[in-house]
């Protein structure tokens, strides 16, 4: 009787132990699963995004109690930057309860996601990269890839060399080499160039540079023998401060390379050393911590012992900024959405909806403490990735500064581009492209 | 009309930089000559070493303290692996003692994260890379100094092999082993005289490829250019790591620019392995390796 006693006893603080364990449904939180990659090759980048998304989410938590009351979570799931785990961590943690969105910074998790999310209906967010087609939101209802997608990045840059040259018709007989790193995301902006170089009549010349980019010599020999007048770096990793050391050996000017989005961080610029001064690179948001929101997350978060860098000088750097601009895009798209559903845990797609309708005017960005940190965003359904403006930087030896004015890409001439890639995408997975906003979502 | 002035150039640099591929190989030459082992943490200890170094100075210790201090380490790294993993795997197949070395550059690159942090560091020693201009052909300073210290390096262990007793301890356990335990020379020893060797080859390489890279996580990734080296001048020679350097830096170079262009580009990282393996092919030793004769 007693043994019996005790293992019932033993039974019930077991079953409790594991219902404690288990997460429970919460009507007052919002979930983020984070595939994070904190260690491996890209461990700097993904510390300095996440770290800053997880900021902003804990600035909006501790200032505002959450959104509209509605808590903010989080879990991290080791990646390494790899598809394989990234789907793993994707498997481990979809069935949280309030899942809000995906925002894997990584192209290759993205892909292997994109599929799944849809069939799950949680939107994906992969602000500055991924699909450029996805920014068609008629085939691709729960991808959005904020701000600036591959082509418009291609066009801003191109936008940004003739603003240098003195307008567009100044780049006629001009002559511009991109130096691509050899993968699918390097090869990516191969035909846009060509379509850009067929329209404003500029010479193109395409290099590929093998992965992972730790030699370029013989790269750099050739564009010195094609005397180009701009250089466009699309990099990744440690191909780019091995771009900017191997363009001083041959003596091409820094300022007249360019770097894409992913050959834009400190990370970048730094291990080249003084190769790097004068570099230019194009951004979506600006660094520094100048902004009264990072200002905000200094006093509030990291006043508060919560700040997620260990070295808190990487506030403020670009990879930060690009978290806390995350940030910012998917709390304003949950409250969007609460304004409609109501103040509590929302679905994913009741989140996607609020993407959706995400639009941030200059105005609303200032009253968020971002005026100058990033421009505007302006996601329609069929337009995910809402016109975001670019703006160059260049590097001083020991901090980017802004050298130019916001730029829009020219969206009238992607556009048609892009539905037709979406549209052939549509075709081969048999995808019922939606007509309208209002139009119910299929898988 | 064809430019040999560029052909020059481009013959020169890929030289250049076959040097720097030498200096890789060479820590790998070292450990498979003596233990038959080849040691795949050979990029996780260059890692390792240059974090460690510019993380020292970065932590403003002097260039030269730095430099004894992460020595230090890389002795106590070298003598430690022997131990703590080698010896224990002594006559094991040696597919085993290639996981186990696999296993431990897992180790080691995140060990290094761990005690350093993930960012990424420059890494300047002084030599300005403002190109020389001779005769129109521009050469890199930093990798005229580079091929330097890597002659220099290479020269230094002749000496030491030649007229020291371990150096010649070396030399009787690389021609052979059951031989060299019978008169009596103890093979751990060695062996760990071997791998504080290799330590001292990663550090010095792991100094000029951060210099040359920024030193970051992708340093350990310099192994793949010295994998083509071993194969074309062997595992075992390091005159053939020296000559196969500046074979596989000249072909790969000269690849990528006058035939990659009928490819569309990027093919010098798999023509340096096209060649290695076409010779894997003709002559398995390497040009420079030796034969393996083996009693059936």
């Amino acid at each position: 009787m007693i043994k019996s006693r005790y293992l019932r006893v033993a039974f019930a603080a077991a079953v409790a132990s594991v219902l404690a364990a288990a997460p429970a449904a919460r009507a007052d939180e919002q979930f983020f699963p984070l595939q994070s990659y904190r260690v491996g090759p890209y461990a700097a980048g993904g510390t300095g995004f996440f770290g800053g998304f997880i900021d902003y989410l804990n600035l909006i938590n501790i200032r505002d109690g959450g959104v509209n009351g509605v808590k903010l979570t989080w879990d991290e799931g080791e990646t390494q930057y790899e598809v394989e785990r990234g789907v793993e961590v994707y498997e481990r943690l979809k069935g949280r309860p309030g899942v809000a969105a995906w925002n894997p910074l990584s192209v290759g998790i993205a892909y292997a996601m994109i599929d799944r999310i849809t069939k799950d209906k949680v939107p994906l967010i992969t602000i500055n990269h991924g699909r450029t087609d996805s920014t068609d939101g008629r085939v691709f209802p729960y991808v959005f890839p904020l701000l600036l997608n591959p082509y418009s990045e291609t066009s801003g840059i191109v936008n940004y060399i003739a603003s240098r040259e003195g307008g567009v018709d100044k780049l006629k007989d001009k002559k511009i080499v991109v130096l691509y790193h050899g993968s699918p995301y390097g090869k990516e902006t191969i035909p846009i160039y060509k379509l850009l170089a067929d329209k404003y009549q500029f010479s193109l010349e395409q290099i590929e540079v093998p992965h992972p980019g730790n030699e370029q010599q013989s790269q750099w020999l050739s564009i010195r023998r094609a005397k180009p007048d701009y250089v466009v770096l699309r990099g990744w990793g440690v191909m780019n401060p091995v771009a900017l050391k191997t363009a001083q050996k041959v003596g091409f000017p820094a300022d007249h390379i360019i770097g894409n989005v992913w050959s834009n961080s400190e990370e970048d610029v730094i291990p080249a050393g003084d190769a790097a001064k004068g570099y230019i690179a194009i951004t979506t948001q600006a660094s520094g911590e100048q902004y009264p929101v990072l200002q905000e997350v200094i006093k509030t978060v990291y006043g508060a012992g919560k700040g997620n860098l260990d070295d808190k000088k990487r506030i403020g750097s670009v990879y930060h900024n690009l978290g806390i601009v995350n940030g910012i895009l998917n709390v304003e798209a949950i409250r969007i959405a609460q304004a409609k559903f109501g103040k509590r845990t929302l679905t994913g797609d009741e989140v996607r909806w609020g993407f959706e309708h995400l639009q941030l005017d200059p105005a609303r960005v200032e009253a968020l403490g971002a005026k100058d940190l990033f421009h505007s965003i302006n996601v329609t359904w069929d337009n995910h990735e809402g016109d975001g403006r670019v703006t160059f930087q260049q590097w001083d030896g020991g901090k980017w500064k802004v050298v130019s004015g916001w730029i829009a890409p020219d969206w009238a001439f992607l556009r048609p581009i892009i539905e037709k890639s979406a549209a052939a995408y549509a075709k081969e997975h048999g995808i019922k492209v939606r007509t309208s906003g209002d139009d119910p979502v299929s898988n | 009309m064809f430019d040999y002035q560029f052909l020059i150039e481009v013959l020169v640099g890929g030289l250049l930089s076959g040097v720097m591929y030498s200096l890789v190989a060479i820590g790998f030459v070292l450990i498979y000559k003596t233990s038959g082992v080849l040691n795949f943490a050979q990029g996780a200890m260059l890692l390792f070493a240059a974090l460690t170094f510019v993380s020292l100075v970065e932590r403003a210790i002097s260039f030269p303290l730095a430099f004894a201090i992460t020595l230090a380490i890389m002795v106590v790294l070298g003598v430690s692996v022997e131990r703590a993993v080698l010896r224990p795997l002594v006559n094991e197949p040696p597919i085993t003692l290639f996981m186990a070395t696999l296993g431990l550059s897992y180790v080691i690159e995140g060990a290094a994260q761990l005690l350093w942090g993930t960012q990424v560091h420059g890494l300047d020693i002084g030599i300005s890379d403002v190109p020389l201009d001779i005769a129109g052909v521009f050469i890199s300073r930093f990798d005229l100094f580079a091929a330097t210290v890597a002659g220099s390096l290479v020269a230094l262990f002749a000496l030491f092999f030649r007229y020291t007793r371990t150096g010649l301890s070396f030399r009787a356990v690389a021609d052979d082993p059951f031989a060299a335990l019978a008169v009596g020379l103890r093979l751990p020893r060695v062996w760990a005289s071997v791998w504080t060797a290799s330590g001292i080859v990663a550090l010095v390489a792991g100094l000029l490829w951060g210099a040359r890279l920024g030193v970051q996580f992708s340093l350990s990734l310099v192994v793949l250019k010295a994998l083509p080296v071993l194969v074309l001048g062997g595992f075992d020679s390091i005159a053939g790591a020296i000559i196969g350097g500046l074979l596989i830096g000249a072909i790969e170079k000269l690849a990528e620019v006058y035939v990659g262009p009928l490819f569309g580009g990027g093919i010098e990282a798999w023509a340096a392995y096209v060649v290695a393996l076409v010779l894997l092919l003709v002559r398995p030793s390497g040009l420079f390796g030796q034969k393996l004769v083996e009693r059936v």
